[in-house]
């Protein structure tokens, strides 16, 4: 849709001062889904990078194509229905630069398991039920550093130490189902991070927990973080748990990058009309109660049809005709803070060229 | 709504000792009863006219069967029900069918609790059906002013749920919810279905339903902000009772039980700036079990504040300040 | 009922004579028809099956005008001729004659209204047993519950074959005696989806928000559980149908189901497998009826399955 995106994302630097090298480049990634009432163009050419030990959120809502896009980098969506219609991303693995999306099947396992952890919403399903949690963290370590039985127990142990369940010698042997949700989703942190990945994705992993729960989930990452020198992709609906983590924020809408900030800009100076209307969507629970909320009328794009115009404009207060014709390619606003609007919200007027 | 002075001194809804135990069964055939998970464990509060009470708790915690057991969807293993000086625990079904029209529920899950194989039309006019005493034209004439009410288009009423979308889906069940004319909604967890652009639109309907109906709510929600954002009043739940019941602004703004201070300290902060300064107080451990809470405060093996006292003495519910009420040994 | 007029302006839009209730029910129907012909559009699996399906049913019906002798009409100067496109064969016969001189395709054709009779009526006695027990199992529990699905347990322990076997034996064979041996046995299967559909449904979201608008037991069970149990219960029946079609020519072969002087496929197997060798279109062809009506049964099956859920329906758009 657009030539400079590449380029463009480039200049998204997180923080400031630091020469930063970018581990992970994405671009113009599509992925879609072949279904029986036609093809949904899940994710329409997507492009950003991630430097390393930088803390990148994906927001969006359901259908925004949050989750598709990071989970087709390693090939994670069923294929089909699902179809990786175009895009590069390339990794900067234990193994040299690699193109995830043009990875062999065994290589891809490899960068996988080994240099980027996954943690998902419903660490159950993840887990096998048939296998003690000890077995399937040592089991990861033995394939991919080739350790042996006794040190890769140890070194299980440890983990499961470190990433706070008590007892965790004696917990070795225990089963996923004996587990709580929050100590089950310490277990997925443990094989994540289990085999010094550079790279973790998390997929609303704290999106099933409870608040207090999700409190000490959080906690636990950004410590790990910090410790392991980890980048971190968090993919959430949530705001709030985004703008307490993460250093740069990406909001997605209908399959296609929205706006991208660092995540003060993007929260005091959102650019785009999808961002401010979540903002201003929000109840806050530290603020009195106002009269009402904003609301963002109308519901989201179905995506049976491929973007031909700003899929926010059906729902946009400031949509004029160019929106209903043209995809809105991603406009630079400030170093490193980018929105695909033809409006533009600081000037309050449509941008020309 | 917010009208405090405007708000009946009676009490619309009195609970009173709410206790809802289920049986722990073994065995197929010779079953016998092994436990008791105990979901409501003896609570009471009062919802007076026209105001909306706020439930917040974690899973588990029994604020969705509360309402439940308000509604007689569950007979209460003990305990009193007042609605409107009703006692709705001794009334049989036929006399509960009377009152039901003015007690009415839209639940968390518009996806299930609508079902698949009726048309909107349908689903809305049943609560009509069922009280009887409609005529025809009358029942079309207001489902389609119901769905007009809520937002919908009247022409749609054709259409069969997997058609809409959650939000439209929720805006059919209070459209249902609202067919009789009802005096109290409890809502279990109406919108954390829902995207947050489409919680606030689900939202900002119930309220100005309130406004324009004059409703009473029982808002059950594990969602803090929204919580704030609706309520007049608001009680929090912890495995099985209310641990904290005050005014909206009272709870929030100093919150007396070491439960609820955990609880929304814990909440996150759509500002980065605000983040970098929120020191969430972390719980230790999980949830206890309900089928075997924890002797004593069932708060203690969490609450950083225990002391030896608190897991022998369950503390007494009592108000602390006026219209405070506060279930805790340490809170003056 | 409808002599109201709707309300002028402010009131919402609806013809004066329309019964939009009424509308409703109908559309229903409409719509899921309209998608079922969708469905079936794109499903080959579902065409096929309908195809084949229909076929069989269409044989069986018109029998008498398709067959092209009588069935029975022995011809033993013709014993075993082959079919009409090998040398020999005369397209008087089409798929030959068989160790009787009797006409193949007569009987083939005759022989659906064995296997379909088979079929539909033993499935439609499992489905009524089974509906009615399953029901009120689901519905009433407890030890009603207990005693009845100890009973259908019991049942499903007792291998068919050996009721048939003495059935045959002490009664004799006959098409009603299998018909009714087959739906008793299998009502137990039925017993326990109903049974376990009711569980599930009266969990459901819907039946709870209905107990919440006050809704008594029996508009639970007519207007919410029995509904939603159709397409599970008619996509089990296509399955057993095919299975039950299955097992009468099984029965045949092994000569325990109806007697030899009656056409059917099962037992035109029997009778063709001493020839298998040098005749083998006499036991080969019955058998392709068997197996195509089966495959048939199991698309249709499938498809069916697909178009009664709505729940498999997208948004329709």
């Amino acid at each position: 849709m657009t030539g400079c995106v590449t380029c463009l994302t480039r200049a998204c630097d997180g923080k400031e001062g630091k020469r930063l090298v970018s581990i992970l480049e994405v671009s113009d990634l599509a992925v879609e889904f072949n279904t029986i009432e036609g093809v949904v163009h899940a994710v329409n050419g997507v492009s950003f990078s991630l430097d390393s030990r930088e803390t990148l959120g994906i927001v969006g809502e359901s259908g925004s194509g949050k989750s598709v896009s990071m989970m087709s980098l390693l090939r994670l969506i069923p294929e089909p229905p699902g179809r990786i219609r175009s895009g590069s991303a390339w990794f900067d693995s234990s193994k040299g630069r690699v193109d995830l999306l043009s990875l062999s099947k065994t290589k891809r396992a490899a960068v996988r398991g080994r240099d980027i952890g996954f943690v998902f919403q419903d660490p159950m399903s993840s887990l096998n039920p048939l296998m003690t949690v000890g077995e399937q963290i040592a089991e990861s370590m033995r394939l991919h550093l080739e350790l042996g039985d006794r040190e890769a127990r140890t070194r299980t142990v440890e983990l499961l130490d470190r990433v706070g369940i008590p007892a965790a010698a004696e917990r070795y042997g225990n089963y996923p189902h004996q587990f709580s949700g929050g100590m089950r989703q310490r277990v997925m942190i443990a094989i994540a991070i289990a085999c010094g990945p550079k790279l973790l994705i998390a997929d609303e992993p704290t999106t099933a927990l409870d608040v207090t729960v999700q409190a000490q989930i959080l906690d636990l990452v950004k410590s790990l973080r910090d410790e392991l020198g980890l980048a971190v992709i968090w993919i959430s609906h949530d705001l709030g748990v985004v703008a307490g983590l993460a250093d740069r924020v990406i909001v997605m809408y209908g399959g296609l990058v929205a706006e991208c900030a660092s995540v003060d800009e993007l929260y005091e100076q959102p650019r785009h009309p999808y961002t401010e209307g979540l903002l201003e969507a929000l109840p806050r629970v530290d603020q009195d109660r106002g009269e009402e909320l904003r609301s963002i009328e109308g519901t989201p794009p179905d995506l049976y049809t491929a973007p031909g115009a700003c899929p926010f404009a059906p729902r946009c207060s400031y949509t004029f005709d160019r929106c209903r014709r043209e995809v809105p390619p991603r406009y630079v606003v400030n170093n490193g803070h980018d929105t695909a609007c033809f409006y533009d919200l600081a000037e309050r007027r449509p941008r020309s060229e | 709504m917010s009208n405090e002075s405007a708000v009946d001194v009676r009490p619309l809804v009195k609970v009173e000792g709410l206790k809802q135990h289920f049986p722990i069964t073994r065995g197929v055939i010779f079953s016998r009863v092994v436990g008791a998970v105990k979901a409501v464990d003896g609570i009471s509060f009062e919802i007076f006219r026209g105001e909306t009470l706020g439930l917040v708790g974690e899973s588990g915690c029994g604020k969705s069967t509360t309402g439940r057991s308000i509604l007689q969807l569950y007979r209460p293993t003990a305990g009193s029900v007042q609605f409107d000086g009703n006692e709705l625990t001794e009334l049989d079904r036929d006399e509960l069918g009377a009152i039901r029209p003015r007690i009415q529920m839209v639940f968390q899950d518009s996806y299930s609790s609508l079902n698949p194989r009726h048309s909107v039309g349908k689903i809305i006019a049943e609560p009509m059906v069922i009280d009887g005493g409609y005529a025809r034209g009358e029942m079309n004439r207001r489902v389609a002013e119901l769905l007009e009410l809520v937002g919908l288009n009247p022409k749609h009423r054709a259409r069969f749920p997997h058609e809409f979308s959650g939000g439209q889906r929720q805006r059919i069940g209070i459209a249902r919810a609202l067919a009789l004319n009802p005096d109290f909604i409890v809502c279990d967890e109406p919108i954390s279905a829902l995207d947050v652009s489409i919680q606030a639109q689900v939202v900002n309907l119930l309220q100005r339903l309130q406004n324009e109906l004059g409703l009473t709510y029982l808002f059950i929600a594990h969602d803090l902000s929204m919580v704030r954002h609706i309520s007049t009043r608001v009680a929090v739940m912890y495995l099985g009772r209310v641990m904290e019941l005050a005014d909206n602004a009272d709870l929030f703004n100093e919150p007396l039980h070491p439960y609820t201070q955990s609880l929304i300290s814990a909440v996150p902060l759509p500002d980065p700036k605000a983040e970098r300064e929120r020191r969430p107080i972390l719980l230790k451990g999980d949830l206890p079990s309900p089928s075997n809470p924890p002797r004593g405060c069932v708060f203690h093996t969490r609450c950083p504040l225990a002391q030896a006292v608190c897991s022998e003495e369950v503390p007494a519910y009592r108000e602390v300040r006026p219209g405070h009420w506060a279930a805790c040994h340490f809170v003056e | 009922m409808t002599s109201e007029q709707p309300q002028p302006a402010s009131g919402p839009d609806l013809s004066p004579s329309a019964d939009p209730l009424l509308e409703d029910e109908r559309g229903r129907v409409r719509r899921a028809l309209s998608y079922g012909a969708k469905l079936l559009l794109r499903d080959k699996g579902g065409m096929i099956g309908l195809s084949l399906f229909m076929v069989v049913v269409f044989a069986a019906i018109f029998a008498p005008y398709i067959a092209l002798h009588n069935p029975l009409q022995q011809d033993l100067t013709r014993s075993r001729q082959p079919p009409a496109w090998r040398d020999g064969g005369s397209w008087e016969y089409p798929l030959g004659t068989d160790s009787l001189g009797r006409d193949m395709f007569s009987r083939i054709v005759y022989g659906s209204r064995v296997s379909l009779t088979v079929g539909f009526l033993g499935v439609a006695i499992a489905l009524s047993i089974g509906l009615v027990l399953g029901l009120v199992a689901g519905f009433a529990g407890g030890r009603v519950d207990n005693v009845i699905m100890g009973g259908a347990n019991l049942f499903l322990a007792v291998p068919y074959l050996l009721i048939v076997v003495v059935v045959a034996a002490v009664v004799g064979r006959s098409l009603v005696n299998v018909v009714l041996i087959f739906g008793i046995t299998d009502a137990p299967l039925f017993v326990r989806i109903t049974r376990g559909e009711v569980l599930r449904i009266r969990n459901s979201g819907y039946v709870e928000s209905a107990v919440a608008i006050g809704a008594g037991r029996a508009r639970i069970l007519f207007d919410h559980i029995l509904p939603n149990l159709v397409g599970p219960l008619i996509t089990v029946a296509t399955f057993e149908m095919s299975a039950m079609i299955f097992y009468e020519a099984g029965l045949g072969f092994l000569g325990l189901s109806v007697p030899p002087t009656i056409p059917s496929w099962g037992n035109m197997l029997a009778a063709g497998r001493q020839y298998l060798a040098s005749t083998p279109w006499v036991a080969t062809y019955p058998g392709f009826a068997i197996i195509f009506t089966a495959l048939g049964m199991n698309l249709f099956g499938d498809w069916l399955r697909d178009v009664l859920d709505p729940r498999l329906r997208r948004k329709g758009r």
